[in-house]
């Protein structure tokens, strides 16, 4: 895959985590992979798998859903059921001819800065090398 | 009934009680030995004789054993001290090496015992008053100690004279015996382990029921129950017996308060890092190497030294004390990042303190830099480096290691010379870093704050909401945030006081707008939301049958809208199609 194949992410991040962990690694200057576009949701549960498809749909070549750690939730038990229903929305992605690896669940806490730098750029090597997301829309038809 | 005189003084007779607690009650002294209070009677000792006349006619009785009926008691008539002084001088044949029994002969003018003192005698210590060996049996229920032989070959020994293997090395028999007599070691092959008081970081025993600091509040004594042999062993209750006002109750229970509260302040400070982590410091390998709080109460007046400084080890008073800063803090390859920010002014406090109370003491301190950003704070350093003349060397010790003089050789590098030295002391003070308080990892999970990588509570906004966090209702203040002394945690606490106050002082609660919302026109009824609802938020209306939502409980977490089939649950402010429309703009780059 060319070199100059830049990816177009969706990252669903929770409030009161990974999208502070964002704030931190920005405020830290970490180096990240602009790859990322951020929505903030107020809890990683509150993301509908019609949200995730939605954004394939329409050419992201991967999807980040973030929250907090097991146990660490802000709202007591959303990301247990955001895990429970991503771990379901994969086998979807198979159907769909998609790489179920697109679709990507990450736990980093409001203090992992460094952590979120680093899943952040892990990610987006690896959709680099699995290329653009085939059911991007063509904007030449 | 007639009276009891004792010594002149009238009082009720009371045949339940003995002469001796009669006597006690009414502060009169009667020598005793064997006695204990909460043992029954023995009268092994018999130093505590009294004479008591009754209708005229006078004997000698022991006070410990004699009911305090109706008659006279004398305790210290001429008669008595005459028998006293022959059963002293009994005493101390048998036992002519106790110093307590020299001391109690010399008050009735004994110098010297009239009888022949055998020589297997000789050396010992042992009355046989059989107080440790009641004590063992009938108080502690263990029986690790009794007497071997009949009459004059009476002796204390465990049984078969080998090691006692039920002997739990309390020491119980040890610290009862009146004359010392008995050696642990003799015993059992266990050493005993100390209970170290923790308000004098373990330089001084504590007891099982102790005033846990002198400032206490209530000011009153508390149990160990995980030591307290009545606890492990249902045996002893020592204390409940000696209390006059009858105060123990051991039924008492640990009880759980429940209140409701409006907002909560978590200010759970801080710990030491345990000096045990450095190793190469000798820490928790010599008694010599102390942390900064040790220090601390090896200076207080009402210290384990009453304020003198002597090292652990031996007792000596040091000549010379080193000082190390950052220890275990800045050092991110092996311990924690961050600064602690307390050591650098303590250790020139502590420094000046050491010198004011050793005048010809020295006081090195090696740091790697001097952070005194307060007000006043540097000053204070330059005042002890130069009125005081503490020695500040900038570097960082690599080793601290024993010599054959039993002092502490401290090895360093001189950073500003570049020089390899080492400084030989008697006493090394370490400045641990700072950890949060354990257990904050435990309350932040139960809270649903948040904590940074070193484990101390995050803030709202380091610069705009410092102490508040991101929960509602949740303040912070104190070290249990960062690192920082008292001025600073004053402030903090003054603030976050202020938040709350302000917090109650409004007529309503401000929430955030993004709650969800139910579309009466799509729900199904399905009532799939109402279980997800961490909060109890979502009801189902039976009379329109749908779900709905309570405003006031809603947290706004979404739980319930991504598992709405119908997608009549929506988040206000934050609905699908908001998203979608983000989501569109994302992907349109």
């Amino acid at each position: 895959m060319s070199n100059d194949f830049k990816p177009n992410i969706v990252g669903f991040l929770c409030n009161w985590c990974t999208y502070a962990a964002a704030d931190l690694a920005g405020q830290s200057k970490f180096d990240i992979k602009p790859s990322i576009n951020v929505i903030r949701v107020m809890c990683s549960s509150r993301i509908d798998p019609n949200l995730v498809l939605g954004a394939f749909l329409w050419g992201a070549d991967g999807v980040l859903v973030a929250g907090c750690h097991p146990g660490d939730c802000h709202y007591e038990k959303g990301n247990f059921y955001t895990r429970r229903r991503f771990t379901q929305m994969k086998k979807v992605l198979e159907t769909l001819n998609l790489d179920p690896d697109r679709l990507q669940l990450a736990w980093v806490s409001a203090s992992e800065g460094q952590r979120y730098r680093d899943v952040i750029n892990a990610f987006t090597d690896k959709i680099k090398e699995m290329g653009p997301n085939p059911l991007k829309p063509n904007p030449a038809v | 009934m007639g009276k009891l005189i004792i010594d002149g003084i009238e009082v009720e007779p009371d045949p339940s009680k003995t002469i001796l607690q009669v006597a006690n009650e009414l502060g009169i002294h009667i020598p005793t030995l064997c006695y204990h209070p909460s043992l029954p009677y023995y009268g092994a000792c018999r130093v505590c004789i009294v004479e008591t006349i009754w209708r005229g006619r006078s004997t000698l009785s022991t006070a410990c054993t004699f009911p305090a009926w109706e008659g006279e008691v004398k305790t210290d008539s001429e008669m008595v001290r005459k028998a006293r002084k022959v059963i002293l001088e009994l005493m101390l044949a048998e036992a002519p090496d106790s110093p307590e029994i020299m001391e109690l002969a010399r008050e009735y003018g004994i110098e010297e015992t009239r009888f022949k003192v055998r020589k297997e005698r000789i050396g010992n210590k042992c009355i046989q008053c059989a107080l440790c060996v009641r004590f063992c049996r009938d108080v502690l229920g263990i029986g690790a100690i009794g007497f071997k032989n009949r009459g004059y070959t009476r002796e204390l020994t465990t049984p078969f004279e080998i090691y006692s293997d039920v002997c739990t090395t309390c020491g119980a028999c040890e610290f009862l015996c009146p004359t010392n007599a008995i050696d642990l070691s003799t015993i059992s092959p266990n050493k005993p382990i100390p209970l170290l008081s923790e308000y004098e970081a373990g330089l001084k025993q504590r007891s099982c029921i102790n005033i846990p600091f002198p400032q206490a509040i209530p000011n009153k004594p508390v149990l160990d129950r995980d030591h307290c042999m009545h606890f492990l062993k249902d045996a002893c209750g020592v204390c409940s017996t000696v209390c006059g006002p009858q105060a123990i109750n051991y039924d008492q229970e640990e009880e759980i308060v429940e209140e409701d509260v409006g907002a909560i302040v978590v200010a759970t400070g801080y710990d030491l890092y345990p000096i045990i982590n450095i190793p190469e410091y000798g820490g928790g390998k010599y008694k010599d190497v102390l942390d900064g709080l040790q220090f601390e109460r090896l200076l207080s007046a009402s210290g384990p030294t009453a304020g003198e400084v002597k090292r652990p080890s031996d007792g000596k008073v040091p000549k010379r004390v080193v000082f190390i800063s950052c220890v275990g803090s800045r050092d991110p390859e092996n311990h924690f990042p961050y600064c602690s920010k307390i050591c650098c002014m303590y250790s020139a406090k502590h420094a000046m303190l050491y010198k004011h109370k050793v005048h010809d003491g020295e006081a090195v301190v090696f740091y790697i830099d001097i952070r005194s950003d307060g007000k006043g704070y540097e000053e204070f350093v330059t005042r002890a480096q130069e009125e005081d003349n503490v020695l500040y060397i900038r570097g960082k010790v690599s080793k601290i290691y024993k010599n054959e003089k039993d002092n502490l050789v401290v090895m360093g590098a001189d950073t500003l010379s570049g020089n390899q030295i080492e400084i030989e002391c008697e006493l090394v003070v370490l400045s641990m870093a700072v950890r949060p308080k354990e257990g904050t990892n435990d309350l932040v999970n139960k809270l649903k704050i948040q904590a940074d990588a070193n484990g101390f509570l995050t803030e709202a906004h380091p610069k705009l909401r410092p102490v508040e966090t991101l929960t509602g209702g949740f303040f912070l203040a104190g070290a249990a945030q960062a690192p920082k002394d008292i001025p600073d945690t004053v402030a903090q606490a003054s603030g976050a006081a202020a938040k709350v106050v302000s917090m109650f002082s409004e007529a309503e609660i401000h929430k955030e707008p993004v709650i969800a919302a139910v579309d009466a026109e799509l729900c199904s009824g399905c009532q799939m939301c109402i279980p997800l609802c961490p909060y109890d938020a979502r009801e189902f209306d039976e009379k329109n049958k749908i779900a709905v939502v309570n405003e006031g409980l809603c947290e706004g977490c979404g739980c319930c809208i991504s598992a709405c089939p119908s997608g009549a649950c929506q988040q206000r402010n934050l609905n699908d199609t908001q998203i979608l429309s983000m989501i569109k703009v994302a992907l349109e780059k």
